[in-house]
């Protein structure tokens, strides 16, 4: 039979990545006093089945790899081998070895990095072996015709076991011509006669051109247990051929390297799988489900008794009007429970931390306790997959730039290991993920310099200290003095301003000197819906997405400033806030072209404030984001659409695109 | 139709097997481990159970010796899928209980030879 096992090799590399995760959380985890067996089971069970689904599917370069790593493994897990640092290390640059090492195989390319020899010359200098790719012993073939004299004595449990000799002498039969015999036994007296056990022996006689290996097999599984004797009449010499001196042919010799080569053969993958992304969900979400779409047919059902009649009465017009509550009821729920489908819990963002943090903080010498905090809390795939990055690199900077080295924390009079929190918590239809350090904290001053040598802001401007704090998430600033190896690669803190921004998100910093910062993100739990404030302008409807807002206000006419001919400025409180008229930006009618006619509407735009001029608002609602992208074209301004109730579209705005439209510097912001 | 019980912790190599059994024309139920495994087997009688030997929860050899004290798993073909670095719980595995044993790494024909070996 043919089967293409590439069909399969998807799965593999998706079990295999999840086991070099839980490889690697176990390995960072481990106490290497004292390691724990269950740990280090864990350990080299992922290493094992990697191995064996490698070597299945034909990815011998994987397979020979962790070949290596199950070896240690097995020798430390059996206790003839004791767990060392170094152990843990060159396990651990395993792990990302061979993630590159899966990733190439993935996308059908060779894999050569030189890391790969460097590691597997560490791995046998531990097991102090020279690593050679396993060899099956050739098998010499012997074509000539025996003729063999078996006798068999079969183990008394052997039926216990499932074995049945029967289905051994069937294997023999297909070897060659076969003749049984059933030699007389001692069977045991009635009184001491076991009805499952087996007395019996035979005497088999087979003629084949089989070497005698072949023979074997057929007894593989029971030659512990069994007597067997094997007798060889060869037909045209006496002597008869033993495993290890049986005559190689010619033909033997050219056909063995054949063999030998053909693991070596690049494997083929399918590509039609490849890269699709796919979500494991537990069958209680997929249950949960069916259960409300059996809800939803009940109520359709009921719903439709009452079409199907003739006439309206008061009583149908009642159970319609239950009917339709419960529609919206089951609706909502099966709404809620579709997006549960997307949701995993953030410890599969956070689980490459405590990795990232010790290499980072034994290169910089530095000593950190890294605390997680909420690893449960779910949150929607994509998101997960796009916070990944801006919170690599904050954490980086938090390590690089935050946390002091051990002796300028003793001078500071702080404990040596510094501690870098991680927490993740929901609140109100929002995710926020906090990362904590208890750090030296931004030094203004020399933000404040180096925004000021750097023309971000002018040399008297005075700035509150929050405002400075804001200037780190300005295109082309860095506070390090020297652009180290870690932050400072050229991507700045205003990348991930912009990432969080491409999410719908917000950050906020608090720093105190030399008691640490804190980043504060905040996402929404999913992209595919988002929470709106509906507002009117002219004809139009439009989205604002709630998280961004502030507040809304009617400003009196004493509180507007006019800058220039199209920037007017109003003040709240103690700020000056710019104005954007959406109705100019978007290039449409409205009923309030003066500020003092609309609303206006305070919102976050790259976490500096806006106000956009609007002339009502409508309800808040939550929204089912369209792509206009996929369906039109990107439009400057609009990060998608959506179908209101009465089936009109409303477009969503996108505020740091919008503010980019119109032109608005909104660094207005001074302190009184 | 015959029916194989496949355990296995890795969802490819259950896959593998589940796949290459049922296109032979064998009724087959996979299981994630040995405890599931053994609900599985209590639930309805099996004519052969495959199982990997090193899995969370309960390994191999312990459902093998499990399965073998069910009066109807007394003569049960049960067979172990071991690599060759673990030889030593062929050793194991056949005191609990094991009829046989296939090494990883095995082809599809591979399978099904010994599947056929001792359900003919």
């Amino acid at each position: 039979m043919e089967i293409d096992l590439s069909q399969f090799s998807q799965v593999f590399f998706e079990e295999s990545l999840e086991g070099l995760e839980s490889m690697e959380s176990e390995l960072l985890k481990l106490d290497i006093a004292a390691p724990d067996p269950e740990a280090i089971n864990t350990i080299f069970r992922a290493a094992h089945s990697i191995k064996g689904g490698s070597a299945t599917f034909s990815f011998t370069q994987v397979a020979n790899y962790t070949h290596l790593l199950e070896t240690l493994l097995d020798e430390i897990r059996d206790g003839r081998r004791e767990m060392t640092s170094h152990h843990q290390d060159i396990l651990l640059l395993s792990v990302d070895l061979l993630r590159n090492m899966l990733d190439a195989v993935m996308h059908q390319q060779t894999f050569d990095d030189p890391m790969l020899s460097e590691l597997e010359q560490k791995f046998a200098a531990e097991l102090n072996q020279v690593h050679s790719p396993e060899q099956t012993p050739n098998e010499p073939e012997t074509p000539e015709l025996t003729t063999w004299q078996i006798t068999f004595k079969a183990g008394t449990d052997i039926l216990r076991y499932g074995n049945d000799p029967l289905l051994m002498f069937n294997e023999l039969n297909l070897c060659g011509e076969l003749g049984v015999e059933l030699l007389p036994q001692e069977i045991p007296d009635f009184t001491q006669y076991d009805p499952e056990a087996c007395y019996l022996t035979w005497s088999l006689t087979l003629t084949t051109d089989q070497p005698l290996s072949r023979l074997k097999e057929a007894f593989e599984w029971v030659e512990d247990e069994c007597e067997i004797d094997y007798q060889a009449h060869t037909q045209e010499s006496a002597t008869p051929p033993t495993e290890a001196e049986a005559p190689s042919e010619p033909v033997s010799q050219t056909d063995t390297p054949n063999k030998a080569a053909s693991p070596v053969k690049p494997s083929v993958v399918s590509n039609k799988n490849q890269d699709a992304g796919s979500i494991r969900v537990s069958i209680e979400k997929i249950d949960l489900l069916i259960n409300m779409v059996g809800e939803l047919v009940i109520t359709q059902a009921m719903l439709g008794q009452i079409g199907q009649q003739e006439e309206m009465t008061p009583e149908s017009f009642i159970t319609m009007k239950q009917g339709l509550e419960q529609l919206a009821s089951h609706t909502r729920d099966l709404q809620e429970s579709v997006m549960q489908i997307r949701m995993l819990p953030i410890s599969f963002a956070f689980n490459r931390f405590p990795r990232l943090v010790r290499d980072i903080g034994q290169q910089l010498g530095k000593q950190v306790e890294l605390i997680l905090k909420g690893e449960d809390t779910e949150l929607d795939k994509t998101v997960m997959e796009k916070i990944v990055d801006p919170m690599v690199h904050l954490v980086r900077n938090s390590l690089d730039h935050g946390l002091e080295t051990p002796e300028v924390r003793r001078q500071k009079g702080k404990p040596e290991t510094g501690t870098l929190t991680l927490n993740a918590f929901h609140q109100g239809g929002n995710i926020i993920i906090e990362i904590i350090d208890d750090g030296a904290g931004l030094n203004t001053q020399k933000i404040l310099d180096k925004a000021r040598a750097k023309g971000l802001i002018g040399s008297d401007e005075e700035l509150s200290e929050e405002a400075i704090h804001q200037l780190i998430f300005k295109p082309g600033f860095s506070t390090a003095e020297t652009v180290s190896d870690l932050s400072g690669r050229g991507v700045g803190m205003d990348v991930v301003l912009r990432n969080i921004h491409e999410l719908n998100g917000t950050i906020e910093l608090k720093s105190t000197q030399d008691k640490g910062s804190r980043f504060t993100i905040r996402l929404p739990l999913t992209l595919a819906i988002l929470d709106g404030q509906l507002v009117r302008i002219g004809r139009h409807t439009y989205v604002v997405p709630l998280v961004a807002i502030h507040e809304s206000l009617e400003v009196p006419t004493a509180h507007i400033n006019r800058l220039s001919e199209e920037h007017e400025v109003v003040r709240l409180r103690d700020e000056y806030l710019p104005v954007l008229k959406v109705y100019e930006a978007f290039n449409h009618e409205a009923d309030a072209k003066q500020i003092k006619d609309g609303l206006v509407m305070v919102v976050d735009a790259n976490n500096d404030k806006v106000g956009l001029l609007v002339d009502e608002l409508l309800s808040q609602q939550q929204v089912v984001i369209k792509s206009l992208e996929d369906n039109y074209s990107k439009v400057p301004g609009i990060s998608g659409a959506t179908i209101l109730g009465d089936g009109t579209v409303a477009l969503i705005i996108d505020i740091a695109g919008l503010v980019g439209l119109a032109g608005i510097n909104s660094t207005q912001e001074h302190a009184a | 139709m015959k029916k194989i019980l496949a355990v296995d912790d890795s969802a490819s190599m259950r896959q593998m097997v589940g796949f290459t059994l049922k296109t032979a024309g064998f009724e087959v139920t996979e299981a994630c481990n040995g405890d599931e495994a053994l609900t599985q087997a209590k639930s309805q009688d099996y004519d052969l159970v495959i199982s990997d030997v090193n899995m969370p929860v309960m390994d191999g050899i312990t459902l093998i010796r499990n399965l073998r004290t069910l009066p109807n798993y007394k003569f049960t073909p049960l067979l172990m899928l071991t690599t060759e670095s673990g030889s030593d719980k062929k050793q194991e595995g056949r005191s609990a209980g094991a009829t046989g044993w296939i090494v990883k790494p095995f082809n599809p024909d591979q399978l099904l030879a010994t599947v056929n070996k001792v359900l003919r």
